[in-house]
């Protein structure tokens, strides 16, 4: 296990590493001008040269990358503009303080936004998928895969837009979806939030429904099972302790991916709502022109995503036994 | 995954047996896969609606010519009885009457129903070169990953990893402001064909590498067959084990991973135009149409009811015909 974890650790760290170059390499290739946006609006020459020189922008690219690579490890110094401490991901123009302090900012809506969502859609998906195996070919099951294949053929534009007119501004069930944070006030977070996670989890369960039904109906005809059924245990620990201990591997597989592109950016749901998260802080760093930002927030959508694999992949050993890690 | 020969020859004795009652029939893989298809109601219906759709595409311009609009016209700016002054539909319902079936755009007052029916040309079109240039790359990548093995295996293996571990929404949104800062000077305004290029470019680079993955999966195991190590033995050049023997067994796989990509391009064509970075003004488009919805929602719902529903039951079908075209080549995948 331990040999696996750094082995994938390290893989993880390289990927991530081709990620932040490839994208920084991009991106600080374009005619925008960092200094300027930092200047302000009128920029006598010397200023600029001066911002320019301050922000290390009159560097070869290759030296400012591994100079924003070093500030993410040891914190970096801006010549008049201060310190930025160790998880340095450089300084933003645009908001005029670190990168670091605006990402920690936004990512507790985020979080709030994925961790909520998730619940919901665990809990709806996986139990309704459990029901539809265990009742195939009845109603039942007919109900939940029409449904499902009705949510994940749903834009969460559409359908979030709607519930916002229905329910927000025509019959005025629920508030507008708003962050309060959960150390504040717990039921404010949960109110506010609900309506977002309510429709991220319409658009999401549909996967888990599927996948728990299909991967349920195959670990019944299994051998253990039988086995299990032999022994005399009640049909509920059959299903709950053995069945769908089967069931959980895929569904590790999709949650993982789920949950890394919920956490990198739920760009289109912040943006649906109006909440401000990590997504929509990406599409603002994009229409401001603000690099820095964008390449942390490309950055924090690409570990979360080799995190998330790395942690799925350890967390078949753990629900399979048969699994072993190479 | 079963190896798509077996599961394809198995079936066909029975079938073939079972159905003419005397001389057994010789048919084709392709023949079953179509026989059994067309016994699946649900499949023909998908597919029945998803030929609808691009019939309507391709008739785009004789269905405008018979309605007597087109897609560009503002209607509403030329004529003061459409739109108020705030720029909504006098009518009820987003101003659906028999001149304008669908009601009439928000602000700009073109034809809803013309943009619908011209939006499925855009939409169907990106998402379709997209596919056609995904599905092409992710052969030729895959087998070659799977068949030639060791250090290519691995090289191509990594770029596949980093490839997907990039947030591709948020850098086509992203990078799609450089590319434009690159070809276009900043006085000219950016052509239709180079966004739709570029739109396309951009899907395919990161569509690739899920079904390289899957088709480099499929050749590593056929290609301990007996079948392939015979045709070595023979001495059959790479280029004739790859088309005429690895190839015909990875049909099905291919096939059913593009029925499943299409949808999914249009809908993320349409998200990356709601995002503000797809098809630009004005060229009719789904996700554009979602945009312009989602800003005047609050006074004109009708608006952004059109191509949600058009898109829901665009991706429905094409999911439901997606996994009739699955069953139909599997038969032992019975959900």
């Amino acid at each position: 296990m331990l040999r696996f974890l750094t082995r994938r650790t390290i893989g993880a760290a390289f990927i991530l590493l081709i990620v932040a170059a490839v994208t920084f390499f991009l991106f600080f290739a374009v005619p925008a001008d960092p200094a300027r946006l930092a200047c302000g609006k009128v920029c006598p020459p010397e200023t600029l040269a001066q911002a320019r020189h301050n922000l290390g922008l009159d560097q070869p690219i290759f030296v400012q990358f591994v100079e924003w690579l070093a500030g993410i490890f040891v914190g970096r110094e801006y010549e008049g503009l201060g310190h930025c401490p160790a998880p340095c991901l450089g300084y933003s123009f645009v908001n005029r303080e670190p990168v670091f302090e605006t990402i920690i900012d936004r990512l507790p809506v985020t979080l709030s936004l994925t961790i909520g969502a998730s619940v919901v859609f665990l809990i709806f998906g996986i139990g309704t998928g459990i029901v539809a195996a265990l009742k195939q070919g009845k109603p039942l099951d007919k109900i939940a895969s029409v449904s499902s294949l009705v949510g994940a053929s749903v834009q969460i534009y559409f359908i979030g837009t709607l519930a916002m007119y229905f329910l927000v501004f025509q019959w005025q069930v629920i508030e507008r979806p708003r962050y309060v944070p959960l150390t504040e006030d717990p039921i404010g977070w949960a109110y506010g939030l609900m309506l977002p996670w309510v429709v991220l989890a319409i658009i999401f369960t549909a996967n888990y429904t599927r996948m728990t039904r299909s991967t349920m109906v195959e670990q019944l005809g299994e051998d253990y099972v039988r086995t299990a059924r032999a022994k005399g245990m009640s049909g509920r620990t059959v299903v709950m302790r053995f069945a769908l201990r089967g069931t959980l591997t895929p569904l590790a597989t999709i949650f993982g991916i789920d949950l890394a592109s919920l956490i990198g950016g739920a760009i289109i749901t912040e943006t649906t709502f109006s909440l401000q998260g990590i997504g929509r802080l990406s599409i603002q760093s994009v229409t401001n022109s603000d690099l820095p930002m964008l390449m942390a927030t490309v950055l924090l959508a690409a570990a979360a995503i080799v995190v998330l694999n790395v942690i799925v992949d350890a967390l078949y050993a753990v629900i399979d036994p048969r699994v072993r890690l190479s | 995954m079963t190896i798509p020969s077996e599961t394809t020859a198995e079936p066909a004795t029975v079938t073939a047996s079972a159905d003419s009652g005397g001389a057994p029939v010789g048919r084709s893989p392709g023949q079953l896969m179509w026989r059994r298809f067309r016994r699946d109601p649900t499949g023909m219906a998908s597919a029945v609606i998803v030929l609808f759709f691009i019939l309507v595409a391709i008739g785009a311009p004789l269905i405008s010519m018979l309605y007597g609009k087109d897609p560009y016209t503002q209607y509403g700016q030329e004529r003061p009885d459409l739109l108020n002054e705030f720029g909504y539909p006098l009518g009820a319902n987003g101003g659906i009457s028999s001149e304008f079936w669908f009601g009439i755009e928000p602000g700009l007052g073109r034809d809803v129903f013309m943009q619908l029916v011209y939006g499925i040309r855009t939409s169907l079109l990106i998402a379709l070169v997209a596919t056609i240039a995904t599905t092409l790359i992710g052969i030729v990548i895959g087998i070659v990953a799977g068949y030639v093995g060791g250090r290519t295996d691995y090289f191509i293996g990594r770029v596949i990893d980093v490839l997907l571990s990039f947030p591709s929404t948020l850098f086509i949104i992203a990078f799609m402001p450089v590319l434009e800062n690159l070809m276009v000077k900043p006085d000219e305004e950016t052509p239709v064909w180079l966004r739709a290029a570029s739109l396309i470019i951009f899907l395919t680079v990161f569509g690739w590498a899920a079904l390289a993955r899957l088709l480099r999966g499929n050749v590593l195991s056929l290609r301990e067959r007996e079948f392939v190590e015979a045709a070595k033995v023979t001495g059959a050049s790479p280029a004739r084990i790859v088309f005429k023997e690895l190839l015909p067994n990875l049909w099905t796989p291919i096939l059913i991973q593009s029925t499943l990509l299409l949808p999914a391009l249009v809908t993320s064509e349409a998200a990356l135009s709601f995002l503000g970075v797809g098809m630009i003004e004005p060229t009719p488009d789904w996700g554009r149409m979602f945009l312009r919805g989602t800003e005047v929602y609050t006074d004109d719902i009708t608006y952004l009811m059109f191509p949600g529903i058009a898109l829901l039951i665009f991706v429905i079908a094409f999911n439901l015909l997606g996994d009739s075209v699955r069953d139909a080549f599997d038969p032992k995948i019975r959900r």
